[in-house]
């Protein structure tokens, strides 16, 4: 699986780790919808740590969609709900 | 659904939105191919601009810095003259230039990370978006216009996933840098009016501080210039004033 952060880049991710990255991804996603401002940088710090620590880099050339794209470290949850604000843009 | 597969179709359904306005989907490459060259200009010029800036932080630090020598240099100077009213004021000021070095320092931290991630990014996009030319013309000369739609989707929704987050990496650092010339402008302000001490002025041009023990040190010149010649004077000179009455009540009269 393709995963991009934002302002890193992309890391090709075994598929057998979907199952816990999908899990932490839907703690910062709860985070998010409950506008808990720690819960949210502390989510999201442990799923980028574990992207980072099972993904490998992908080759500068290589130019692929990513399944699961994810804001920096750094960013906020107001810059995150920016982001997500296009959502009227996704059929369903 | 998870947030990372939300922004992730975010980006998608943004690509698609181009490919769908296309009658075309091989024109789409072009256009595409034209906006990519352009962003990686742009990205060039938002490093440069990063870099400006940073550099105009690290002038304001050394003067900072000089400031803050100065002024330890001034209140040890005015201790040993045993003005300690000139010596706090002196610390005073060093105090308030080192607070602002401190704050300066963090500012380059993060402007200096801001300017390595963006070139970083300018380099993965060189890469993507000379590896979309190759793919790009293969495309065109293979297949045929309704054979070529999957091939050229997937290359659309990569590298428009990619400016993408180029462009959002630009405008933070175009922010950043914004926030920091506004800062950077008002320190100037700060430091031309004297209110940090300036020890980038040119020659010559010397604050209160200074001029007070300059003033200190030319009246303890006079007070030594005196003795010296006290000193000079041959011996028995006591009575010296003595031998003169004229003089001394010429200068009495006066």
């Amino acid at each position: 699986m393709i995963v991009r952060i934002l302002g890193e880049g992309q890391v090709d991710v075994p598929d057998t780790e979907m199952d816990s990255l999908n899990k932490l991804d839907e703690a910062v996603q709860q985070a998010v919808d409950g506008s808990d401002d720690e819960a949210f940088t502390q989510s999201l710090a442990a799923l980028l740590n574990r992207v980072r620590q099972v993904g490998s880099p992908l080759p500068d050339d290589e130019i692929v969609p990513s399944e699961l794209v994810l804001p920096s470290a750094d960013a906020s949850l107001a810059e995150v709900r920016e982001l997500l604000g296009d959502e009227g843009l996704i059929p369903g | 659904m998870s947030m990372g597969r939300r922004i992730a179709l975010i980006f998608k359904a943004k690509a698609n939105k181009v490919l769908d306005k296309a009658e075309d989907p091989r024109e789409t490459l072009d256009y595409s191919y034209e906006k990519q060259l352009e962003l990686l200009t742009k990205v060039r010029r938002g490093v440069a601009d990063v870099a400006t800036s940073r550099k105009r932080l690290e002038i304001q630090m050394q003067q900072l810095q000089a400031s803050s020598d100065k002024l330890q240099g001034q209140a040890q100077q005015a201790v040993t003259a045993g003005r300690d009213d000139l010596a706090r004021e002196a610390l005073t000021r060093r105090a308030a230039a080192n607070q602002q070095l401190a704050d300066l320092q963090t500012q380059h931290a993060q402007l200096q990370a801001e300017e390595e991630k963006l070139q970083l990014a300018s380099q993965r996009l060189q890469a993507k978006v000379d590896a979309f030319r190759t793919r790009k013309e293969t495309i065109k000369a293979t297949y045929t216009a309704a054979e070529a739609q999957t091939k050229i989707g997937e290359a659309m929704s990569g590298i428009s996933e990619e400016m993408g987050d180029v462009g959002m990496a630009m405008q933070r650092a175009e922010d950043k840098t914004q926030q920091m010339q506004a800062r950077a402008g008002a320190i100037d302000e700060l430091i031309a009016s004297g209110a940090l001490d300036d020890a980038s002025q040119p020659l010559g041009g010397k604050d209160d501080i200074q001029r007070e023990l300059d003033s200190m040190s030319a009246g303890s010149d006079v007070e030594l210039e005196l003795a010296k010649l006290k000193g000079e004077l041959p011996a028995g000179s006591a009575s010296a004033p003595q031998a003169l009455p004229e003089a001394t009540a010429t200068e009495e009269k006066k």
